[in-house]
């Protein structure tokens, strides 16, 4: 601990980013996207049931519509959002040790934007068909 | 410091608070156990709708491949596992958010969102099975 009088007020350093450097964003972020989870979680739902019985055809074509491709982006980078948040969290709780916990941290990352933009990018190439 | 009791002489007077074994198990901490490892299905259950949409958007034969592996049993019990967890980490998840809200922090109201977490999920789950096998015929 330095010496040096802090002379910043309280307030001032839990404001913006607060001391840890990241403050509430990680809490607010997982709220925000739990709330639009609930919408598109149902849509997404639907959508896929609507879809399970048919030929490769008519999947493509519905998935590659305009109002469903939209819906079905929104769905994947909201839930690989949250889902990342998530288990960062996870990972901190139980791994301990710094080296494994980073490794573990990154991995996550890679993870959750691997599935969202492989899933986009299939939904991109059944909306402009190329 | 030379006069410092041993552990012998010590632990059997030693008071100890109550253990979480004591303590009868409620819902709740099911639920609470649940919403995370619901969670974590999830994560790695991405990698399912990743697959499935890269397998329409390759063609007929891999979306034919995804199929096959759908019908199986081993793939109706995951995609049904799944269908589970969604819908049980959803309503986890509404629950939470009336407790940040500062909403459902009494006793009773707790034990009944937690009931109804874990009944709602498992019905609403058959239900949407049994409504796609009904519109759909089964999943062909």
């Amino acid at each position: 601990m330095s010496k040096a009088p802090n002379m910043r007020t309280p307030l001032a350093r839990v404001r913006g980013l607060g001391s840890a450097k990241s403050g509430t964003e990680h809490f607010w972020h997982q709220r925000l996207t739990a709330v639009a989870n609930v919408p598109l979680v149902i849509a997404g739902i639907v959508i896929v049931i609507s879809l399970l019985g048919r030929n490769h055809a008519a999947v493509a074509q519905t998935l590659g519509s305009p109002v469903i491709a939209i819906v079905m982006l929104l769905f994947i980078f909201s839930v690989t959002w949250h889902m990342r948040i998530g288990m960062q969290v996870v990972i901190e709780d139980y791994v301990h040790e710094d080296a494994r916990k980073l490794a573990l941290v990154v991995l996550n990352s890679f993870y959750a934007v691997a599935v969202a933009f492989a899933s986009a990018f299939a939904i991109f190439k059944l909306s402009f068909g190329v | 410091m030379a006069q410092a009791p041993t552990s012998a002489t010590r632990t059997p007077v030693r008071p100890l608070s109550p253990h979480m074994t004591i303590y009868r198990w409620p819902i709740t901490m099911t639920m609470s156990i649940a919403h995370r490892v619901t969670g974590c299905a999830l994560y790695f259950g991405t990698a399912l709708l990743a697959w499935w949409l890269i397998a329409v958007a390759s063609g007929p034969n891999a979306y034919a491949n995804f199929q096959i592996a759908a019908g199986t049993w081993i793939g109706r019990l995951v995609l049904f596992g799944y269908t589970w967890a969604l819908l049980h980490h959803m309503l986890g998840g509404i629950r939470h958010l009336f407790w940040d809200m500062l909403i459902g922090f009494d006793r009773a109201e707790r034990e009944w969102m937690a009931r109804a977490t874990l009944f709602g999920s498992v019905a609403l789950t058959i239900l949407i099975w049994l409504l796609t096998y009904f519109f759909t015929g089964g999943l062909r």
